[in-house]
């Protein structure tokens, strides 16, 4: 509606056109930015030649470069493998105590084992492998199932309490609810309490009773001075370290249902050369025997 | 009664949904059609009893239809807030986990809540306001098809509140950014194509011989949408009165639809009409012709014809043929200077009144959030690049790249079109106050600044912890141990999410106040601070 005009501050000519005020100059499009646009599609042309982009018929054209996310990835998989080759080769053919008297090789198996432990174990025993609850933890020298690089072995490898795997390692506290009065229980658990020294606020005369219903139910397994039984997994009752709780209630519970947890076998998933890695690794961190 | 038809149809509606919670299958969907029986209920008394919300100011309504526009503008500043919010929420969140609340307000569905929130409720709304408001003036015609423009505007808000409390029940088809079911997708394709109808109805009946570039960037938004939404909401539901339905696609297929979608939600929602109201808000503030007409005509129809194929690259290294990922990769490279047509274009347009940018804090605001968008998408072009995405992708990175375009580029030049309008529509000689607007701007400058550069350091320090390997060729890091180092920095986004927050509250009383009709009584900006005893300036 508007004729075409000078712009004053700019000298350049406008459209002509007009909208609610609105005018356009007629300034052409800047150089530097075409001559870019343009070689992007220069770009993007030699691009599509080089690699997999025409969808045809039946299939999509290769490149000439032969490139393919999945091949670059089998390759790359290949070569980590390949580096990797000669200390899985022995590792294989070792044990975990051979392997941890080898330095290069320790080292090595360690490293694995630490990448393994990550992506495997960390939701449970903690990304420093400090346990929580009903989880241990792997840093300090309490051990189960034992502290042996061959027992640390076979714990990973079959799991505790796994149904699946036949070698795991299996051993039940009974629920002792059943069987003992709810006082008996709250006398032996203030024994508990106090074998690993701590004072309680039970009676001497609890206490007693205590101990000895301790000789008639449990010592069978935690042994006679409550130190514990590795062949059954029974956990040691004279140090601080608790698996559910240190408080009098908590052991009553315990004593009372008991928890069983589970740690499934990393055998058969992870194959023997990682279980072996986590083995030594798990060995390295502080507590191993 | 004088909305005799409006209330007829709304009562239906309203029993419709009713029918829907009485038949429901699931309880998630009866709880969901009983809000939507109280909105559309509430909506018919109020309807009834014709109650204006919102008051005109002394304007002429005669020559141009402003009131969905008004109510727009509204629905704008208050999704805006609402939207900041949720963000700050998740945000919250993901630094302090205890705040998730379930089962409600936990971070799964507070996510969307956020995402919609700011994308369409806040972002659609000034899209549907200002392209009303440009295509009458740039068309010098009335809006077509008469109350319909009502019916876009409270059906929008509807779709818009049964997405967010769909969501807040659980209800999610699982699509990033089309996550509303099959009954809410319905919904919105009605209202998007009473949309289309009245704004192609209004250029058909223009009074200007040619369409202005601001209306063709509108046109192919509102066309685009329509066939993103529909195609990519191709469902079956379990039910017609259950909430659960199947998408009609599946596996790689699936995948590719969506992204397909979500790239182009980004493209011809986020980019596209904000480019709308670029070219008319910017030189209408400045007061300067467009720097160049050639220009906006290539980079238009180049990235409308680019920006199509670029969906892919959201899935490298994926299930994704090799050459799917290869033409998403160099579509995008070749949308870069296409997308920088219009910032320069919209920078240009400047040209000559530079110094606007000192005592304008409009043009404050519409200069920063140009400057975001030209890094937004040269950044963009760059992470498509698939080994810059090897890096980038799953982590906070693209968290970045979104925000500094989101916060940066359309909240800013949504401010500035608020700001722009307000007084305007509402036939105030000015805003209640200019120097809150420069306060909005350096809140919302700082916000942007501590969000964007916390989630490039926590983004990059993420990906390449994850790929770090030892001299023995074993990855060092557990994911939660990439997890815990990327607290500090969620903590910074936080504060930079309340800095931004606290912006739209500004504006929010700015244009209350502005809407009341009252002016602050300040110094104009630019000019230098009275010297005592010399008489303040008088409000205008
Ligand atoms: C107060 C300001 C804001 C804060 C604190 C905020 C915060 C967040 C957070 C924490 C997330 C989730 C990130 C994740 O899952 O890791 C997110 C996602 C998102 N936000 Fe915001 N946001 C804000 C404003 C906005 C605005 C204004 C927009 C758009 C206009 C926006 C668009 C998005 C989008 C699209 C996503 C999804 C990104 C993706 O999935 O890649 N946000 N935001
Ligand atoms: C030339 C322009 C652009 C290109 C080529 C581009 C490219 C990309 C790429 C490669 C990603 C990362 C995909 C991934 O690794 O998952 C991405 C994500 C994203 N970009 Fe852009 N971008 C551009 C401009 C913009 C602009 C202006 C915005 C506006 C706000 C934006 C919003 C987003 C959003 C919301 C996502 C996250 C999508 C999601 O994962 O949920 N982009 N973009």
């Amino acid at each position: 509606m508007s004729e075409k005009q000078i712009d004053e501050i700019s000298g350049v000519s406008t459209t002509g056109h007009e909208w609610d005020g609105i005018k356009e100059l007629d300034n052409p499009m800047p150089r530097w930015w075409l001559i870019v646009y343009y070689a992007t599609v220069v770009w993007a042309a030699a691009y599509v030649i080089a690699y997999p982009a025409w969808p045809l018929i039946s299939k999509a054209t290769t490149g000439l470069l032969g490139y393919s996310s999945r091949g670059e990835i089998r390759q790359e998989l290949d070569a980590a493998k390949a580096a990797k080759a000669g200390y899985i080769a022995e590792i294989n053919a070792k044990t975990v105590e051979q392997i941890l008297a080898d330095e290069k090789l320790r080292t090595f198996a360690a490293a694995a084992g630490a990448a393994a432990f990550k992506v495997n174990c960390v939701q449970c025993h903690g990304s420093g492998a400090q346990g929580s609850p009903g989880y241990p933890n792997l840093n300090d020298d309490e051990w189960l199932w034992g502290g042996k690089p061959e027992d640390i072995r076979k714990t990973i490898a079959h799991g505790v309490r796994f149904a699946e795997d036949k070698d795991t390692r299996m051993s039940e506290m009974p629920a002792f609810g059943g069987m003992l009065e709810p006082k008996q229980i709250t006398q032996v658990a203030s024994y508990v309490v106090s074998l690993s020294g701590k004072a309680g606020d039970a009676t001497a005369a609890d206490l007693s009773a205590g101990k000895e219903i301790f000789a008639q139910n449990c010592a069978a397994c935690h042994g006679a001075d409550g130190k514990g039984n590795r062949e059954m997994g029974a956990p040691n009752l004279t140090d601080a370290i608790w698996f559910y709780g240190s408080t009098p209630e908590a052991i009553a519970a315990q004593i009372r249902a008991p928890k069983h947890g589970v740690m499934p076998a990393w055998s058969a998933r992870l194959g023997d050369v990682t279980v072996k890695e986590l083995a030594v690794y798990v060995h390295s961190l502080g507590g191993g025997e | 009664m004088k909305y005799g038809t409006e209330i007829v149809f709304s009562a239906i509606l309203t029993l419709i949904a009713l029918l829907g919670a009485a038949f429901a299958v699931d309880d998630a969907f009866r709880y969901h059609m009983l809000i939507a029986v109280v909105l559309l209920g509430g909506f018919t008394i109020a309807l009834m009893r014709k109650e204006d919300f919102v008051p005109a100011g002394p304007v002429d309504d005669t020559r141009y239809m402003d009131g969905p526009i008004r109510y727009g503008v509204i629905a704008t500043v208050f999704w805006g807030v609402v939207g900041f919010l949720a963000g700050v929420l998740v945000a919250a969140q993901l630094a302090f986990p205890d705040l998730n609340l379930e089962p409600w307000l936990n971070f799964g569905r507070l996510r969307p809540l956020h995402t919609s929130g700011v994308v369409f409720a806040f972002g659609g709304n000034i899209l549907i306001a200002s392209s009303f408001y440009v295509v009458q003036r740039t068309c010098r015609t009335r809006l077509f098809g008469g109350n319909l423009a009502w019916f876009v505007f409270w059906g929008y808000q509807l779709f818009i509140v049964m997405a967010a409390t769909g969501y807040l029940l659980g209800i999610t088809q699982s699509r990033e950014y089309a996550e509303p079911e099959w009954y809410v997708d319905l919904w919105l394709t009605i209202v998007w194509v009473v949309y289309l109808f009245i704004f192609m109805g209004t250029v058909l009946r223009r009074k200007e011989p040619h369409i202005y570039v601001a209306n063709w960037f509108y046109m192919s938004f509102i066309i685009t949408i329509a066939m993103l939404h529909v195609l990519n909401n191709l469902a079956v539901p379990v039910s017609f009165v259950g909430s659960k339905s199947y998408s009609a696609f599946s596996g790689v297929q699936d995948a590719v639809t969506q992204w397909w979608y979500g790239h182009n939600a980004v493209a011809f929602f986020l980019t596209i009409p904000f480019l709308a109201m670029m070219y008319y808000f910017v030189p209408k503030q400045v007061n300067r012709p467009i720097y160049s007409y050639r220009l906006s005509i290539v980079h238009f129809w180049s990235i409308i014809f680019l920006y199509i194929w670029a969906g892919p690259h959201h899935l490298h290294y994926t299930a994704v043929p090799d050459w799917a990922q290869t033409l998403g990769m160099v579509f995008s490279i070749m949308l870069w200077m296409p997308s920088w047509g219009g910032m320069i274009n919209g920078l240009m347009t400047l040209s000559g009144r530079w110094d606007l940018i000192r005592t304008d804090p409009i043009v404050r605001l519409m200069v920063a959030a140009i400057a975001f968008y030209g890094m937004a998408t040269f950044e963009g072009p760059m992470l498509s690049i698939k080994s810059v995405n090897a890096l980038s992708h799953y982590t906070d990175w693209t968290i970045a790249h979104v925000h500094a375009g989101a916060l940066g580029w359309n909240g800013m030049i949504t401010f500035a079109a608020v700001y722009f309008l307000t007084p305007k529509l509402w036939g105030r000689e000015r805003l209640y106050s200019v120097r809150m607007v420069n306060w909005h701007f350096w809140l919302a400058t700082l916000g942007i600044v501590l969000y964007a550069s916390s989630m490039w350091v926590s983004g990059i320090m993420q990906g390449l912890m994850w790929r770090e390997y030892d001299s023995q060729g074993f990855l060092v890091y557990s994911f939660v141990e990439t997890v815990a180092a990327m607290h500090p920095y969620y903590v910074m986004r936080v504060t930079g999410g309340l800095f931004y927050l606290t912006g739209g509250f500004l504006m929010a009383w700015n244009v209350y106040q502005t809407i009341r009709g009252r002016v602050r009584d300040e110094t104009p900006m630019g000019a230098p601070a009275p010297a005592a005893g010399a008489a303040v300036q008088p409000a205008e």
